[in-house]
């Protein structure tokens, strides 16, 4: 098994976790953590297959990264933002409760 | 101030910028109102001094015009322009001078009525119209003046528009001055035709100039008539109406429902002058058929007979006249005659010399009426006046020298000259003599009827409490008077047969004198007949005048049949009512029959199909669109709520459909390769 491989198979775990805490868990901010878990699971693949991959190129996963962990800075305050207004709607961060857009 | 020709426009430029903004000025702003019409007509006379001034000192029988584009029109261009010569600067400041003196007596007169801003708005539109026909250097230009004076006399006659009469008789003078103008309308119209321009004087193409004359008098039409006959008369059509001359006289008597000035302005100085004013300018076409011998008619014959049977027939009906008003607005009629038989005998000068002195006194005569109806609170009936000589001395002094002056009253007032300039003429007429004798028995009668007026309104006892009680109007009134009464003295004597200056200025010929004596014997028959006419009168009313409201008249006790003929002015309404007034409500009730079983049933049933119409439009409308419609928003209504379900708002819910989603796409991207 080489390095490729394991980084793989680590972001395979990554991933498999944090789909694992979005879906399964109710608190808003381990949801939360659930998503940037699984984003960060995306970042390792994009670093192993630029630094391991059979064609490798100058810089690009790297640039990708950087994007993709600035994105995710921004939808994390976006995120918390929303978190806040939901505690101060209803006193707690419980996604079961926050349905009033239901159709 | 070098005088130039642009400042003629300025004339009646000054009083219609004075209306615009007088009609702008709320009727709260009385003392601005009155400011600027008297302030812009005093500038008026101010400039029209000056260019008396200078057409006085003009190369002789010269005009001095300023013609300017309107707007182009095809390959030309409609033409209009200023004039001056010494017609239009004497009539100018004639104009500016009385009117001003009648604005200024109007802030007496009407200086309680509530509506005071808008009565000076309309003075000044009248003032500035008045001067505009008279400086205008083009027919049309003219016109469009003499309809506005029209306008204008509309708006004043039916002033308080509240009293039906005035209402009726604002329309009346409208209507019949306007069939008038439908003559002139045509006439003008005709001359353009012929001619290819309405400007008067234009370096030898004007229509006043002897080239376009000559082609006029070349052209014949049906009769026999020469063009310029036929033109003349189509204009003179216009003078008829706007002057009150016989046939069309009937609106100018009714025109007394307006106040008191502005009867003063109609009869003096504007609406009636200015168709004396027309012939006078245009007489060049007027007489310019004199140099054909063959034709049937000449234009001015008709005007001299008209002019005559109006002087007399005018001079017969104030003659039973009981209001003091109507007796003025009859003499007027008959001194229009006069003038337009001036005009008729191709002594144009003599004409506008009683024009002149005319308005002067028929102002002063029907101030002195205002001042007494002001005084006697609106009541002028002379029946139920009288003894008013000791309660209002400067009015009583002023009627009385107007009253002289406008009988003809021997050598001192002006009025003797001008009417003695205008016998003269008639007696010298070659067509014929009959005017003249016309015009003799009119002066006999001017005499008698303005004895009978003077005596029973200012003679002996009051006869009503209001004549009792009446007291001398303010000063504002008097003055006027005064000024108006000293020129219908001294006017006269700027155009005696000793020293004819006024005619000489006219027609631009040097000072001719000593006419007098040459017709010695028909001046004297004259002087004899306003004796006779003044002693009559004063036989008839002023020895014993009238003791109660309820006396029969004396001639009335004499020849009851003939008094109530003239009293009712000759049954001129009555016979227009019964033929013209008749013959339209006949053609009115034709139309209306066709309108109704012709048009109206067109009408109707374009309406009714148009109806059907919609009806099969909105049946279509309500079964086929509308149930289309509503069937397609039910389903799309119907859907939304089934999708609804799905939106649980559960992130959860969200989250795991789309996981499971991925997997299964995931399983078949596998399962597929």
């Amino acid at each position: 098994m080489n390095i490729l491989q394991a980084c793989l198979l680590l972001s395979t775990l990554l991933f498999g976790i944090g789909l694992a805490g979005a879906l399964a868990r109710g608190n808003a901010i381990l949801v939360l953590l659930g998503i940037e878990l699984m984003l960060n699971a995306a970042n390792l693949n994009f670093i192993a297959f630029w630094r391991f991959g059979p064609t490798p190129t100058p810089a690009t996963g790297v640039i990708f990264v950087i994007f993709s962990i600035a994105v995710a800075a921004a939808e994390a305050a976006v995120g918390l933002a929303l978190v806040i207004s939901i505690y101060r709607h209803q006193k707690n961060i419980r996604l079961e409760e926050a349905d009033r857009l239901r159709g | 101030m070098r005088f130039s020709i642009e400042y003629i426009g300025l004339i009646p430029a000054l009083p219609l910028l004075a209306a615009g903004l007088g009609a702008l000025t709320p009727r709260r702003g009385r003392t601005f109102a009155a400011g600027i019409a008297i302030a812009a007509l005093g500038g008026s006379l101010l400039l029209s001094i000056r260019a008396l001034q200078y057409a006085l000192t003009m190369p002789p029988a010269d005009h001095f015009f300023l013609n300017f584009a309107w707007f182009d029109l095809g390959d030309g261009a409609v033409r209009l322009g200023w004039l001056l010569d010494p017609l239009t600067a004497f009539m100018c400041v004639m104009v500016s001078f009385v009117g001003l003196l009648i604005f200024i007596f109007s802030l007496g007169y009407m200086r309680e009525d509530e509506n005071f801003t808008r009565f000076f708005c309309f003075l000044s539109l009248f003032a500035a119209a008045m001067l505009g026909v008279l400086v205008s250097n083009s027919l049309l230009l003219l016109f469009i003046c003499w309809e506005l004076v029209g306008l204008a006399s509309y708006l004043l006659i039916g002033f308080w528009f509240h009293k039906p009469e005035a209402a009726a008789a604002a329309k009346k003078a409208f209507i019949v001055t306007r069939i008038g103008d439908l003559g002139f309308l045509l006439g003008m119209l005709w001359l353009y035709h012929s001619t290819d321009t309405l400007l008067f004087y234009d370096n030898g193409h004007g229509c006043l100039e002897a080239g376009v004359l000559a082609a006029l008098n070349a052209h014949f039409v049906t009769g026999g008539l020469a063009l310029s006959t036929a033109i003349g008369l189509l204009i003179f059509c216009g003078a008829t109406g706007k002057s009150g001359q016989f046939p069309l006289h009937v609106w100018l008597p009714d025109a007394m429902e307006g106040p008191t000035p502005v009867s003063a302005l109609i009869h003096a100085a504007t609406m009636v002058a200015a168709g004396v004013f027309l012939i006078a300018r245009v007489f060049p076409l007027m007489q310019a058929d004199q140099l054909l011998a063959a034709v049937p008619l000449h234009a001015l014959t008709v005007v001299a007979f008209i002019g005559a049977i109006t002087a007399l027939m005018g001079a017969c009906i104030a003659v039973a006249q009981t209001d003091i008003k109507r007796v003025l607005a009859f003499s007027t009629i008959s001194q229009l005659g006069y003038m337009m038989l001036a005009l008729g005998v191709g002594s144009w000068t003599a004409a506008i010399f009683h024009l002149l002195t005319h308005a002067f006194f028929k102002a002063l005569l029907f101030l002195c009426a205002g001042s007494v109806i002001h005084a006697a609170h609106h009541e002028q009936d002379m029946r139920r006046l009288g003894g008013l000589s000791p309660r209002m001395r400067v009015t009583f002094a002023t009627f009385a020298i107007g009253m002289l002056a406008l009988s003809g009253f021997p050598f001192i007032f002006s009025g003797f000259w001008s009417k003695e300039a205008i016998l003269m003429a008639a007696g010298e007429w070659n067509v014929s003599q009959l005017p003249f004798f016309m015009g003799l028995a009119a002066v006999v009668l001017t005499a008698f009827y303005m004895t009978r007026l003077l005596a029973e309104t200012f003679l002996g006892q009051p006869r009503t409490a209001v004549a009792a009680h009446a007291h001398e109007s303010p000063a504002v009134m008097t003055v006027p008077l005064v000024i108006l009464a000293v020129f219908a003295v001294v006017l006269g004597f700027i155009g005696t047969p000793a020293w004819p200056w006024l005619q000489a200025q006219l027609t631009g010929q040097p000072v001719v004198s000593g006419h007098l004596i040459e017709s010695r014997p028909k001046v004297l028959l004259s002087i004899l007949l306003v004796g006779i006419g003044l002693g009559v009168g004063w036989t008839l009313y002023g020895r014993r005048p009238r003791p109660a409201t309820t006396t029969l008249d004396p001639l009335c006790a004499k020849a009851p049949g003939l008094f109530a003929f003239l009293e009712g002015q000759m049954k001129f309404n009555e016979l227009y009512a019964a033929t013209f007034g008749k013959l339209t409500a006949l053609a009115a009730r034709l139309a209306d029959d066709l309108d109704q079983a012709a048009i109206g049933r067109a009408v109707s049933l374009l309406g009714r199909s148009g109806e059907v119409a919609g009806q099969i439009n909105r049946r279509g409308d309500e079964q086929g669109l509308n149930a289309g419609f509503d069937s397609a928003s039910e389903t799309l209504r119907e859907s939304g709520l089934a999708y609804s379900y799905a939106q649980t708002g559960q992130a959860h819910g969200y989250l795991r459909t789309i996981a499971v989603a991925f997997a299964v796409l995931v399983f078949l991207a596998l399962a597929g390769s």
